[in-house]
Formats: C-alpha cells, sequence, structure tokens
C-alpha cells in the first residue's frame, strides 16, 4: 500500500494566512536527489510545465523550484469520467549544505523533468538561476 | 452589493477528490491497477474519449501503446538517469522501471484514428468514438 500512493501526486500544503495569488491547486513533485565527487543533482517530476514557467530561487540556504501549469488544458465539451491526477502548480524547497557552488547551478528542462545541477565548492551566496529548454 | 460568480469548478473538484479518497481507502476491496502513470478519462458521447496521462522523462521510443475496440493499452519504460562512477542517491521518489497499464473505455472507439501527443512530460490521446456507435436521434412519429 506504501508503494500505491507514493507514485500519487502528493498535495502542498499551503501556509497559515499566506494564500497563494494564483487560483490552481500546489503539488509537491516527486524528486531523486543524487551526487556525485563534483555535483549534487536534484531531479523533479513536473508533467504538463514548459521551460518558461519554472522559477527557481535561492534565498539564503534554501533552493525553491516553482513549476506552473499555463493552462488547465481540459478537453472542452467532455466529462471526466475517470481521474486518478489533478493538475497543477508544483513546489519544493530543499535546504542545501553549505558547499555549494551557488554561481554555478544550472538547470534544464526536459520532457517534464527539471534536472537542477548544484556543483560542490566553498561558497555560500544569494542568487537567481536561469533555466534553459533541452 | 456585490456579487461572487458561482464557480461550479470547485465543488466539481471537491466531488472528484472525495471520489478519489475513497477510492484508495484500504478499507473498501478493489481491484488495484498499477497506478503508474496515473491517466484521466474525459468522454464525449458524439465524439470520443480523450486519456491524459503524466509520463515525465517517457520518450516516445520508450511508450508501445495499443488500442483495441474498447481497451487501449499503456506499456512502456521509464529509465533511471546513468549515474557516474562514484554517485550515489540521497533521495529516491521517482517510479524508474517498466509500466504496464490498461484503461477500459467507455465506448469501442475507431482504432484506426486514434491520435496520440505528448507535450512536457503529458501524454494526450484522442479516441474518436465509431461512426455506426454514435447514438443518433430518433423523431417520434404522432398519429391521432
Amino acid at each position: 500500500m506504501a508503494d500505491e500512493l507514493q507514485t500519487q501526486k502528493q498535495e502542498a500544503e499551503v501556509a497559515e494566512g499566506a494564500e497563494r495569488t494564483r487560483a490552481s491547486r500546489v503539488y509537491i513533485p516527486q524528486v531523486d536527489i543524487y551526487s556525485d565527487n563534483d555535483n549534487i543533482v536534484i531531479l523533479a517530476d513536473m508533467p504538463g510545465v514548459a521551460d518558461k514557467d519554472i522559477d527557481i530561487t535561492l534565498d539564503k540556504d534554501i533552493l525553491t523550484i516553482n513549476g506552473f501549469i499555463s493552462n488547465a488544458a481540459e478537453p472542452e465539451g467532455y466529462e471526466l469520467v475517470h481521474d486518478e491526477y489533478g493538475v497543477g502548480d508544483y513546489r519544493r524547497s530543499f535546504t542545501l549544505p553549505d558547499e555549494i557552488d551557488r554561481d554555478n547551478i544550472e538547470a534544464s528542462l526536459s520532457n517534464g523533468v527539471l534536472r537542477v545541477k548544484l556543483p560542490k565548492a566553498p561558497e555560500a551566496q544569494t542568487r537567481k538561476i536561469t533555466v534553459k529548454a533541452v | 452589493m456585490f456579487r461572487q460568480p458561482f464557480n461550479w469548478r470547485e465543488f466539481e473538484r471537491m466531488r472528484r477528490d472525495m471520489n478519489r479518497l475513497f477510492e484508495n481507502s484500504p478499507y473498501l476491496p478493489r481491484g488495484r491497477a498499477a497506478h503508474f502513470p496515473a491517466v484521466n478519462v474525459w468522454a464525449n458521447e458524439q465524439e470520443g474519449v480523450i486519456v491524459t496521462a503524466e509520463l515525465p522523462g517517457v520518450s516516445p521510443d520508450n511508450l508501445d501503446i495499443s488500442v483495441t475496440a474498447d481497451t487501449l493499452n499503456i506499456n512502456g519504460s521509464r529509465s533511471p538517469e546513468n549515474l557516474p562512477e562514484e554517485a550515489q542517491y540521497h533521495r529516491r521518489e521517482r517510479y524508474c522501471a517498466e509500466f504496464s497499464r490498461s484503461v477500459q473505455l467507455p465506448y469501442s472507439v475507431d482504432t484506426s484514428k486514434v491520435e496520440a501527443s505528448a507535450e512536457n512530460g503529458t501524454l494526450r490521446i484522442i479516441l474518436p468514438r465509431a461512426e455506426a456507435e454514435k447514438p443518433r436521434q430518433i423523431t417520434v412519429m404522432a398519429s391521432g
């Protein structure tokens, strides 16, 4: 049963008193995180998000990835007879260890999977990261 | 006085959520289909069926979609990223293996007209209803 629950998208909790300005729901994207000698890599499942709708910010040591859905894409005139997933925005935050080179973080999006590469090096600054499409 | 537009969608969403909640309850005996990928099925009596599935990271090469008159099969695999030699996982949540799903369609469809497209990791399959099966209006002849 635990396996089944994991493959469903989890909905994110909204912080008390801090409502979203967008009307859609928020989901927590599933991620794989691995590291080798040079980098830490985060892979996040964000189906339905285009590369221009990704927003990644690094604030002190918290990395936040946001993916926005531009259209709900519900077919006109059709009735939903079986639904297993909802469509909405994605958001997840990670606390980074100190030894990340914040100037050289790279991100790319392919087939709905966001890949964030965090090189290891001793530095700590706040930076904005741009996404390139693959 | 201000008028709030009535947003029926929110109620629909709530209804679907409640249904989904009870569907997955361990206390209800239900056939457990494989859960990757999650699919939504849309239907229109005249037009046919549209099936959408979330398949991030799966390229069309790894997908095998086949359809019979009333069943849609989605098979494929998602391979994990090739890790460099000394790498190790800290977290592993994404499903990366073979998957196989069979979706029962509410209407018979015309298999020669089925189209599938993928955008940003979302798969969309359009299955038009077979012409002969479309519901027809029947006029009533009144007499007397």
